[in-house]
């Protein structure tokens, strides 16, 4: 049927036949057979647009190859087959489905080769990500998933007002690099950034992300941002704008994670933190610097759900979401525990770690271009990274305090799929040169010179100091932090509120004003027709024939003058 | 289901040794600076022990930063529930 077979259809088929599947052991397979299906069509697809279609008139470039969209693709179909082996015991049926649907769609916006198919499988995206939101199955996930839902149909609106003006201004849907310079191009630029979670609208990931079940949060952790740095890189390389807000999402990220006291929204608050990397790196726009964004991308996916995979076996276990409530379990649940730790050292860009042989890429990026300012505030992003999910997260689950919980460790298909992830952020980190062939553009980078691991090795391990001598700071308390959410969670209510009280005086005369005029208007009516008033009383038959007489002679008078 | 609590990973013994173990490590590091130069690419980041000074402050003042802003905008778990 296609000289091409659409990668992303391998993933919409296993879907379909997870739904119909009722033997779980069969359900198992498919989960999983279905995206390694997928990476090997990935591989298929040459450079360049291979699969066209039409939509209501307007061209479709479906398939559309390359380096970068194939690195994402690939990391994609390597993110949903682990976590199928992750999850296919635990999660629910519909879990799984939307899952598939929801990595269909992010295989699908990496092979877009114009806006309107991009827009297509984001939708689709947006739709079963809610879906996957839901399965958390309790009232807090339902009420999170709804205003995730919102707040991504309103990111689709923007972008496809963005796109509906590109359209008009240039008559191209073409996937290309643009700038944002006019109304449309902005919109785009929004839309995608709303995605990546940029503040201010970034709220929906740390509410909606620790919300879903322990299985769920690990596949949401993967597609939705990536595919919006994907979306960055070939349609606003080199945009400056994006420096400066990868910046904030940076340190907004260790802000907020520090202040945290849920496990899995620490991890959210990280992944904002780690996007932002991405985003400075799209901003500088180099071949080095999206070479940087495209390979942390791909080592972010791993050890980012690696840690969602260990935060997710602790809630499964214990049934606890928060740090105050856990602590020592590094004695019952080993394997999870050095999971974890493997991903808290690859998040922090430990060497020997993913993270070192991708984010000192970013780094390097900004000593190309002489980005002196925003080097150092890497730099010093690097360290707060450790100390809020490199030792954070860690220490405050498996160890701190005895909690004197004794949970089992992870089912065995759980601990497969992390100690994959856990061997591939050492493998990486160890052999980046399996990684750096796979970047959009030729790498000429060495990670491992003496000099700049010690330099990470004093930076990391000092922050590590930094984090012991300040833990009485670092204790956590059953709190939680405003968001710019707030706005329209409690503050659109406090608006009317405060409006009404502000309105009462003004409504009341008002009130008082009308019902005077009701009361003018009843009496009035009461004295003429009520029972004695002129309408209302008995007239003799005698008067009524005189009335009808004299009305019907003013009447003719009338008609006869005029 | 609480049970003694005795691992080796917890006594006071284990801990301190922990700390004077990780307390070298970190000196090491420093002084490794003396036979394995940092090529700083802005000059000061070349500077002897820059790097564990810049981390440890870095995470001070983003600790301290927290603190402020916690001040401002931290409430009660339950303040969405009601």
């Amino acid at each position: 049927m296609f000289e091409i077979f659409p990668p992303a259809l391998a993933l919409i088929g296993g879907a379909l036949l997870t739904a119909m599947i009722s033997s779980r052991q069969l359900r198992a397979v498919v989960v999983v057979a279905a995206p390694l299906i997928c990476l090997y069509l990935i591989w298929q697809v040459p450079d360049g647009v291979v699969l066209k279609g039409a939509f209501l008139g307007y061209p479709l470039e479906l398939v559309e190859g390359g380096p970068v969209r194939r690195l994402f693709a690939t990391i994609f179909a390597i993110m949903s087959a682990t976590g199928a082996v992750f999850a296919f015991n635990h999660a629910r049926r519909t879990e799984l489905v939307a899952a598939q649907l929801y990595a269909a769609g992010a295989v699908g916006v990496a092979f877009a080769g114009d806006l309107l198919t991009m827009f297509i499988f984001w939708e689709i995206m947006a739709l079963f990500s809610t879906v996957v939101v839901w399965c958390g199955g309790t009232e807090a996930a339902r009420a999170a998933g709804i205003r995730y839902a919102i707040m991504h149909l309103l990111g689709g609106v923007i972008l496809k007002v963005g796109i509906e003006g590109l359209l008009v201004s240039t008559g191209s849907l073409d996937i290309r690099p643009l700038a944002a310079h006019d109304f449309s191009t902005w919109m785009i630029l929004i839309g995608i950034l709303i995605n990546a979670a940029a503040p201010p609208l970034s709220a929906w990931l740390s509410d909606a992300y620790p919300s879903a079940s322990p299985t769920g949060s690990v596949f949401l952790s993967a597609f939705t941002t990536k595919t919006a740095i994907l979306a960055l890189i070939l349609l606003f390389p080199g945009e400056s704008v994006l420096v400066g807000i990868g910046l904030f999402m940076v340190f907004y990220g260790i802000f907020y994670a520090l202040l945290e006291n849920d496990i899995r929204r620490i991890l959210a608050f990280s992944i904002v933190n780690q996007v932002g990397f991405m985003v400075v790196a799209v901003g500088i726009g180099t071949e080095t610097a999206i070479n940087g964004a495209s390979a942390h991308a791909f080592a972010h996916i791993i050890y980012k759900a690696l840690l969602f995979m260990s935060a997710g076996v602790v809630v499964m276990r214990t049934g606890k979401h928060l740090c105050t409530d856990v602590g020592g379990l590094f004695r019952t649940m080993p394997v999870t525990m050095w999971c974890g730790v493997v991903g808290a050292l690859a998040i922090s860009s430990f060497p020997l770690t993913s993270g070192f042989t991708t984010k000192t890429l970013i780094s390097q990026a900004a000593v190309d271009e002489g980005l002196v300012m925003v080097y150092f505030l890497l730099a010093a992003a690097s360290a707060g990274v450790f100390l809020h999910a490199g030792i954070k997260f860690p220490w405050f689950v498996f160890f701190q305090k005895d909690s004197g919980l004794r949970p089992k460790d992870a089912p065995w298909n759980m601990q497969i799929a992390m100690l994959f992830f856990a061997f591939m952020c050492i493998l990486i980190g160890v052999y980046p040169q399996l990684l750096y062939p796979l970047l959009p553009y030729a790498v000429d980078y060495h990670p491992y010179k003496p000099g700049k691991v010690l330099f990470y090795l004093q930076l990391l391990l000092f922050s590590g100091l930094a984090f012991f001598l300040l833990l009485p700071w670092m204790q956590r308390t059953l709190t939680i932090s405003l968001d710019a959410d707030w706005l329209w969670r409690r503050g659109l209510e406090r608006l009317v509120a405060f409006g009404a009280k502000l309105g009462k005086p003004v409504v009341e005369t008002a009130q008082s004003k009308v019902q005077q005029g009701l009361n003018l208007l009843t009496s009035s009516a009461r004295l003429t027709m009520g029972h004695n008033g002129p309408l209302g009383r008995s007239w003799e038959i005698g008067t009524t024939a005189l009335w009808i007489v004299l009305l019907l002679m003013v009447y003719v008078f009338a008609y006869y003058l005029f | 289901m609480t049970q003694p609590d005795n691992h080796w990973l917890t006594r006071p013994n284990t801990i301190r040794w922990l700390w004077i173990g990780g307390c070298s490590v970190l000196a090491a590091t420093v002084l490794l600076q003396w036979i394995v130069p940092i090529k700083g690419y802005f000059g000061i980041d070349g500077w002897f022990g820059f790097a564990a000074l810049f981390g440890f402050f870095s995470c001070v003042l983003m600790v301290f930063g927290a603190k402020v802003i916690g001040k401002l905008i931290k409430r009660p778990d339950t303040y969405y529930d009601v």
